[in-house]
């Protein structure tokens, strides 16, 4: 097939949107390993930045780590079940709390974090603590834990798959832990990867939230953005990338279309 | 990446037999119930009673009850509420522009390299405002490339991080990956027959894009388009790491609420802009069916 001016330009437009995205993120890593990036990349290399943000912001780097890790537990253990019921027993009220589950997603981070602040704020120690920013992170988190169950599990033929381990004697918990869990998996894992991103790269509600002694990863990247040289917040960003980069890939090859998800049909034809 | 599957994960009955048949494999309504504890004991005590608090709270304000409508009395607010509902807009118009012909260029040809660029493009997604505000810094601040370039090529270097124009750059950069992820979802569902179709009855270029791609395309580009709009309404890291002098609603609130203390009007200024955004959302929903879905909207 012959391509025409048309295939060209629109190819130039879309190199040109990569280049948009792309540009600065290469800059600001470059930027983050250049001696002194007012003279140029010819003034060398270093990993000096990079050793000076970890002297500086080690803290905010683990406690981000902490809390996705914590936060994807606690979405994992409220998220699954609930995605199990809302998909198993769909009326009206499942319906609504499921609206009203999805809507820490819908309002602004700010709004939220002002609302837990006038509720909580007073509570001093627990103000102070990495639970409260947890908090958030969960509110923000668990519709896309929940939403990502539920999408697995309505597709998967669960009531022929509880009937047949039923009928072979086992009861529901036993049916739930390794019958409904195992199947889902795959929407688990996808929904796991998103809440450890956006954990990690959460800023809007955590700015709020966050106290001197509990700054996150992205509270510290804006803190460098403010006070520190370029080249400390580049290096700072690099770090954030190193890190993120993995999750966002494997969620790439997680959502790759042609991967059909066929466990649940494959187990419900076994039975 | 929870996107790739619009209007699958809700609970509609149309994807569940019914169940009448055998009831021995379904728990008890006591199962059901334990297993939904963990997760609305959470919503209630750390967002709808937040919620409710914070509703009580802004009658705490000057005028009472009234102080729900300050958005709207109070000159300041409502420029900023003015300024940030353009913003938003403009923005979404740009992005479903460059993301429409773009995303419906990737769904539709095949050639080398086109995975690696879709991957480029959809890298944002879940980067903070703040990062997205340093990018725009790298991009168009005092050391940044297009200054770089401007310099090389006239001697006066151009930067514009800081003023409207950046946040505008800032806003596009991360509605760009939400907007693509949208658009080619719902160009992968067009048949491509019916353009062929079109065309071979003789219609010109332009009459197939206005009669057959556009309206199968809009109810994608109207669901991506709300959650584009909702992010850039309630966006704050880009606005506060760029420090433009441009008072977006969510910095206002912000300022409100840790400089001046006025603890009942951001309260007021927050929910008006959270019914902004859900509304705005439930609204795509309500009228384009599952595809608005909220969960696309991640990080900003």
């Amino acid at each position: 097939m012959r391509r025409g001016y048309s295939f060209y330009a629109q190819l130039g437009l879309t190199v040109l949107l990569c280049l948009f995205i792309v540009v600065p993120i290469v800059m600001s890593a470059l930027a983050g390993v250049t001696v002194n990036i007012f003279k140029g990349v010819s003034s060398g290399l270093t990993l000096r930045w990079i050793f000076e943000v970890w002297d500086l912001y080690a803290q905010s780097i683990l406690l981000s780590l902490w809390l996705a890790v914590a936060c994807l537990v606690v979405t994992t253990l409220a998220g699954v079940p609930l995605a199990y019921v809302l998909v198993r027993r769909p009326n009206r009220l499942t319906r609504m709390f499921e609206e009203i589950l999805t809507l820490p997603v819908a309002i602004p981070g700010l709004a939220l974090a002002l609302a837990l602040l006038i509720t909580y704020g007073g509570f001093g120690s627990f103000r102070s603590s990495w639970v409260f920013i947890l908090i958030g992170h969960v509110l923000f988190t668990l519709p896309f834990m929940v939403r990502s169950v539920a999408a697995v599990m309505s597709a998967m033929d669960m009531k022929t798959l509880e009937e047949g381990a039923a009928s072979l004697g086992a009861g529901f918990w036993h049916r739930f832990l390794h019958v409904i869990v195992p199947n889902a998996m795959p929407g688990i894992l996808a929904g796991a990867l998103m809440v450890v991103t956006l954990s990690i790269g959460e800023f809007n509600l955590t700015w709020m939230l966050h106290t001197p002694l509990t700054k996150t990863l992205p509270v510290g990247l804006a803190d460098s953005y403010a006070s520190m040289r370029l080249e400390i917040g580049s290096a700072y960003t690099l770090i954030f990338f190193v890190l993120i980069m993995p999750l966002l890939i494997a969620m790439q090859m997680l959502a790759r279309p042609g991967k059909k998800r066929h466990t649940a049909s494959q187990l419900a034809e076994d039975e | 990446m929870g996107l790739q599957h619009p209007g699958e994960g809700r609970s509609r009955p149309s994807f569940f037999q019914s169940f009448g048949a055998s009831r021995s494999a379904m728990a008890s309504p006591a199962t059901f119930l334990a297993l939904m504890t963990p997760g609305v004991a959470i919503i209630a005590a750390f967002f709808l009673i937040p919620l409710f608090l914070v509703a009580i709270k802004v009658t705490d304000g000057p005028d009472g009850w009234a102080t729900y409508l300050v958005i709207l009395t109070n000159g300041r607010y409502l420029e900023s509420l003015i300024q940030t509902l353009v913003m938003s807009a403009g923005v979404t118009v740009v992005a479903l522009i460059l993301c429409g012909v773009v995303g419906m260029f990737l769904v539709r040809n095949q050639f080398a390299g086109r995975s690696i660029l879709i991957g480029l493009l959809t890298l944002p997604l879940s980067f903070p405002g703040t990062v997205v505000g340093f990018m725009v810094i790298m991009l168009a601040g005092r050391q940044g490339v297009i200054g770089g370039i401007s310099n090389a090529l006239t001697g006066e270097k151009i930067v514009f991080a800081y003023d409207i124009a950046g946040l505008f750059i800032g806003y596009l950069y991360f509605s760009i990956p939400r907007v693509i992820l949208a658009v080619m979802a719902s160009a992968e569902k067009l048949d491509p027959q019916l353009e062929e179709a079109a065309r071979s009855l003789g219609a010109p270029r332009w009459r197939v894009v206005r009669d057959v791609i556009l309206p199968g395309l809009m109810p994608g580009l109207i669901s991506s388009g709300a959650i584009c709009f909702a992010t850039a309404m309630g966006a704050f890291g880009t606005a506060f790491t760029l420090a433009t002098d441009i008072d977006v609603l969510p910095m206002v609130i912000y300022t409100e609420f840790t400089r001046n203390a006025n603890i009942a009007v951001a309260a007021a200024l927050s929910i008006a802009l959270g019914a902004i955004t859900w509304m705005c959302l439930s609204a795509v929903r309500f009228f384009v069916g599952e595809s608005a879905d909220v969960t696309t909207r991640g990080g900003a």
